[in-house]
Formats: C-alpha cells, structure tokens, sequence
C-alpha cells in the first residue's frame, strides 16, 4: 500500500525542487500534447525555451523578456502578500486596466503638456491609486459585508473589461484619430511616455519598480513585523487573532497592496510597451501572474524567477507561433498544465509516501 | 429608444433559456460544496463542456451526444481536480483556478477547428394542449429539452440531498468530515462523485451555451458564466430551490440588458453588458444568506 504521511514540518528541499519538477513535467507532457498536434515535440519546446535567449534572433527577443516580465512579477508580489494571508484576489486583471485608465486618463487631460518632471510622477501615483480603488471594492465588501472576495474581484475584471471598451470608444478615444477606437499614442507625448531607459533592452520604469518591488517585499517579509503577521494570519488565523493582527485591517492592506500594483503595472505597460488604450490592452497577466505567485512559492525571489520562466512561454509561445504554427492557445494550455503539476508535485512539501502495509487500526 | 418594441411574454420565456446554463453549472457546484469541497474550476468546466458540446454535435449531427459529449468533458476534467484536491491534497482555491486556466487554454485548443461548425436544430419541445395555453404557453411550455432537464435535475438534487440517506451522508461529509470519516464513511470517495457530478453539470451548462444560446464556438465564449454560477450558489445558501431563484434573477439581468441594448437606450452598450457581473456584485452584498458547509474548501487526510 501507497500511503501519504504528514511530514512533521514542511520540507525544505522539496519546496525548492518541485517548482523545478513541475516545469520539468509540464515540458514532457507538453511536448507530447504537441506531438498530438503534428508539430515536433523538441523543435517546439525549444523554440518556446532556449530560442528566445540564445537563438539567431535572441537580440530581438530578450529585450522583450524584460518587458513581458515586468507585469508579471509587480503583480505576482502583490499578490503573494494576499494568498499567504488566505485572501484570494483573483481580479488582478481588473485592477491592471484601471491603472492604465487612471493613468491614461490623467495624462491625457493635461494633454498636451511639457511638464513630464509633474506629469509622469503623477501617472504612477494615479495609476496605483486607480488598482488600489478597484482593489478596495471587494476588499470593503468583505469587511463590512463579509461577501467572497473571490468572486466580487472576479466579477470586477469583467466590469473593468467592458470599461476599457467604454473608454477606448468613448471618452479617452483620440480626437484626431479618425473615429477609430483607441486613445492618442502615449509613445508620442513626450511628458507621458514611459519609453525605454536605455535603447534595445526593453529596461524602462516599470521593471525598476518590479526590481524595487522584489526587494521591498523581501524585505517587508523577513524583517518587518508586517510580513510576520502576514505569515502569521495564513498558518494560523486564530493565534494571530490572539497576538492582536485584525483580521479586517489585514484583508484591506493585501488588497490594497495587490491592486495598487497591479494598477501601476497597468499604467506602466499603457504608456510604454502598449501605448494606448484599446479594448486589445489586456493580454492576462493578471491571471498568469497567479501562476507566478504559486510557482515562485510565494516567496519575492521566486516570483522574479517565475516571472521571468512564464515571460519566456509568452515570447517563445509567440515564436511557436510563426515559426511552428502553434495554436495560440496551446501556450494558454501549456501554462495552465504548469500550474497543475506544481500543486500535484507539492503534495511531496507537506507530505512523505509511505510503502509498505497499512496497519490494522 | 423604443421601449414598447420589448414584449413582456417573451422576455420571461427568454429568461427560462437565459438563465439554463448558469442554473445546470450552479446546480453541480452546489453539490460538490455541500459534500465539502469548493470547486472554482466551474469557469474551467463550462468552456471546455460548451467545446466538446460543439464537437460531439458537430460530428455527430446530434445536438443530444453533443450533450453527452459536454458532461464527459466536464466530468473528465473534474476529476483531474478531484485527483489533486482529494488524493494530493493540494489548497481547493489554487487548484479550481489552476483547472479555469487550463480549461480556457484546452477548450480554445480543441474548438479552435470548430470555429465554422454550426451545431444542429435544437427542437422546441411542442407539449399537447401546454404549449397551446394562453400566456403560460408561450413562457412556460415551448422551451427545448434541455430547460426541462435542468428544472428536473433541481427537483432530483433537492429531493437526494433533503430525503434520502445517501444525500444525508453526503451533507455530513460536507459539515464536518472528521466526524463523518470517524463514522465510517468513505469520506474521499463521496467527494469524487460530487465533484464529478459537478463537472458533468459544468459541462452541460458550457455546451448549452454554445449549442443553443449563441449557437456556435467563439474562445472564451461563457465570459463569466460558470463565476456567476459560483456566486448564485452562495445566494442560494446552498439550497436547490432557491437556487431556482438565483439564475432566474440573472437570466432576467441577462436579457433585459439585451433587450434595452436592442430596443436602443440611450446608455453605451458597454454599461449595460456589465449589469449582470454588476448585478451580481450587488446580490452578494445585499442578499447573501444562509450559512456555508462547516468544512466548505478545507483539505481532508485521514491522518489522526
């Protein structure tokens, strides 16, 4: 008989390595669903690993990687505050276009102003506050309704979805844009551009914020009281009830701190990479960087690692695509499946198998 | 804007048909939540039952085996997720997201030669004398056999969870199952078949969407549905009847918003496409009774 055993604490080196098996068998199993589909397993998983970074295109791609990344991981840390905590905010997404709407939106009011020393400051701090507002939504209704967080953040992305159209077509659509959707270009208004800091390698505000998110959450975790009662109130809600951490006070400052970030990603990522606000905005990070959070084990290092291992399945998934002709969605697919086996894997972190009989109660 | 252009009869006939694929999914999921377990791949489930509806009906030419085809693709998936929640123990929340993600990537994947395949006529049932009644004919009694399929399955689920024994050992499980695992019952095993019975519901609800509602494959095609789903069973208080109720009140937003959009009022389309996630925002908070199972979401190891 198979059987599991709870491991007296936690494991250690199986919180490290499975991560590391996931992706493993999320390559073999994807590369048989490829297989499946008629295209060359390993010539597909290359191309979606290794060509991004070291292929004959590679100076194309990796600047890219920075780009694709950044998102990412300023929502996956923002994030990992609320699930070790046990507050699910699954609307990320929702609070990522607000933030590029709130930014978006004050830039172009000021539209067109020279004063990019004001103007761009001020786009981060609206942004931020524009995913923290949404984020504050079904924060507030948890506290003072005790309505599912889950939901009413999720239900959150789809009102947000419909308001990005609302927008792109209506007020923040470009006066001089010939009745089509979108908004002016921020990439051409100097005083709002996020443009890149040096050319060619895709470093532009928002991965300095990501960086500088990475360290503050580290250290927010391991050296500041809030990070221990952030720990605290998901292994043991009631002893934290007991050491005085109020349960409301610590929904509010998680989502809080998730939708901010994920608004200033959505503000960073409208006034550089994507450049306008156009119903095509959206891509999901905010729900890949779910997937982010988890494999990178909730911990602000293993995000960055994560972050930038799921940025690779976008460009390489990208490049499937015109080199391979892989569907879109097998990506989609492929990144769900990581997901999968990572908490399958992790059975093995809190749990050991056991051989041998069962004993007879 | 033409108001009058709206007929009253055929706003609430339509409410029956609009509200069926958010009741069957709603109805699984309760289920599974009053055996225990939360399942938030509901999402997942339904996309992937509304492609292999598409498929099974497409090569088939009957919309019944697509029918079919939808609850084994929602069954199928749910036991991936009842293998991880109840065998690997893995968190309940992270691993219903994780099966929305890979249910959207799948269905996209599987549906994606299936873009151009019209499913077969889905016949209006014609009852005798029934369909012939005034008012209540054209609301009650014209509807396709799935609408009917879906009121039975709440009668089935309301009379299994509150008359028999087989419902009362379930909602132990789902109460408290130390105990019920103290007194002998396979505490695991029931929670695989509520689980995949909620799957298969999934998959039903999904493929009447893309069988009947629309009637054809698009990506992402249940926007939000199998969400709704979940949060009408909170509603509902984890009760079947009122449950009824729940989708009823959503399938009436759905439309009404639809047909304000088609009679031309005077706010943006996109306002009104977010009553129904506003709407169900707003029940939640309002509305929102009734207590949850007392080991709703919680992992079970029979290791004490």
């Amino acid at each position: 008989m198979i059987a599991l055993e709870r491991r007296p604490q936690p494991s250690r080196a199986w919180s490290y390595l499975s991560p590391l098996l996931a992706v493993i068998v999320t390559m073999i199993v994807g590369g048989i669903v490829f297989a499946a589909l008629g295209k060359p397993p390993v010539e597909a998983i290359r191309t979606i690993f290794w060509d991004p970074l070291f292929g004959d295109f590679a100076s194309y791609f990796r600047p890219q990687l920075l780009v694709k990344a950044a998102p990412l991981i300023l929502i996956a840390i923002g994030l990992s505050f609320g699930f070790r905590a046990g507050i699910w905010n699954i609307g990320a997404e929702g609070q990522y276009i607000m933030g590029a709407l709130f930014g978006a939106g004050f830039a172009l009011a000021f539209y067109p102003s020279e004063a990019r020393w004001l103007i761009f400051p001020l786009m981060i701090v609206v942004g931020t506050l524009g995913g923290l507002l949404w984020a504050m939504i079904p924060g507030l209704l948890r506290v003072h309704f005790r309505t599912n967080e889950i939901l009413v953040s999720l239900m959150l992305v789809y009102v947000a979805d419909f308001m990005l159209d609302a927008m792109a077509l209506g007020l923040l659509r470009n006066p001089e844009g010939m009745g089509f959707p979108g908004s002016r270009n921020l990439q051409q208004y100097p005083a709002a551009h996020n443009a890149e800091l040096i050319a060619n390698t895709g470093m532009h505000w928002g991965v300095i914020a990501a960086f500088f998110a990475v360290v503050a959450a580290y250290i927010l975790l391991s050296r500041h009281v809030f990070g221990f009662n952030v720990r605290l109130a998901g292994q043991s809600p009631r002893a934290a009830a007991f050491a005085g951490v109020s349960a409301d006070r610590m929904v509010l400052i998680c989502m809080g701190l998730s939708g901010g970030l994920a608004g200033m990603a959505g503000m960073f990522e409208v006034a550089g990479p994507s450049g306008q606000v156009l119903a095509s905005f959206n891509v999901g990070y905010g729900f890949t960087a779910i997937i982010v959070a988890f494999l990178g084990r909730l911990h602000p290092v293993g995000i960055l690692l994560a972050g930038f291992l799921m940025a690779l399945t976008y460009i390489g998934g990208e490049l499937a695509q015109m080199n391979l002709q892989l569907p879109r969605s097998a990506i989609q697919l492929f990144q769900g499946m990581l997901l999968f086996f990572l908490l399958a894997v992790d059975v093995m972190t809190n749990f050991r198998i056991r051989l041998g009989r069962k004993k007879v109660a | 804007m033409d108001l009058s252009s709206i007929n009253p009869l055929l706003l609430l006939a339509s409410l029956m048909v609009a509200s069926t694929p958010i009741l069957l999914a709603a109805l699984g999921e309760l289920v599974a939540e009053r055996a225990g377990v939360l399942n938030l791949g509901v999402e997942g489930m339904m996309i992937t039952g509304a492609a292999c509806g598409i498929i099974f009906s497409a090569l088939t030419g009957n919309a019944w085996v697509g029918f079919a085809g939808a609850a084994l693709g929602g069954l199928l998936l749910s036991f991936l997720f009842a293998v991880l929640t109840q065998v690997l123990l893995s968190n309940q929340v992270a691993t219903g997201l994780a099966l929305t993600l890979f249910g959207l990537g799948l269905s996209a994947l599987l549906g994606q030669s299936f873009a151009d395949a019209r499913p077969p006529a889905f016949p209006k049932l014609d009852m005798p004398i029934l369909s012939d009644l005034p008012v209540l004919g054209p609301v009650l009694f014209r509807h396709d056999g799935m609408v009917y399929v879906g009121l039975l399955l709440v009668v089935a689920v309301w009379y299994f969870l509150t008359r028999t024994r087989a419902g009362l050992i379930l909602r132990a499980v789902g109460e408290n199952h130390e105990a019920a695992h103290a007194l002998g019952y396979r505490v695991v095993l029931i929670r695989f078949g509520a689980i995949m019975f909620g799957g298969a519901c999934a998959g039903l609800g999904g493929a009447y969407i893309s069988l009947v509602r629309v009637p054809q494959w698009t990506e992402g095609m249940t926007a939000g549905a199998g969400w709704i789903a979940l949060a009408i069973v909170v509603f509902a208080g984890w009760k079947p009847v009122r449950l009824l109720l729940g989708a009823y009140l959503f399938g009436g937003v759905t439309v009404l918003q639809l047909n304000l959009q088609a009679a031309g009022l005077a706010i943006p389309v996109e306002y009104l496409s977010m009553s129904p996630y506003v709407a169900t925002i707003l029940v939640l908070v309002i509305l929102a009774a009734g207590r949850a199972p007392g080991s709703l979401g919680k992992t079970f190891h029979a290791s004490r």
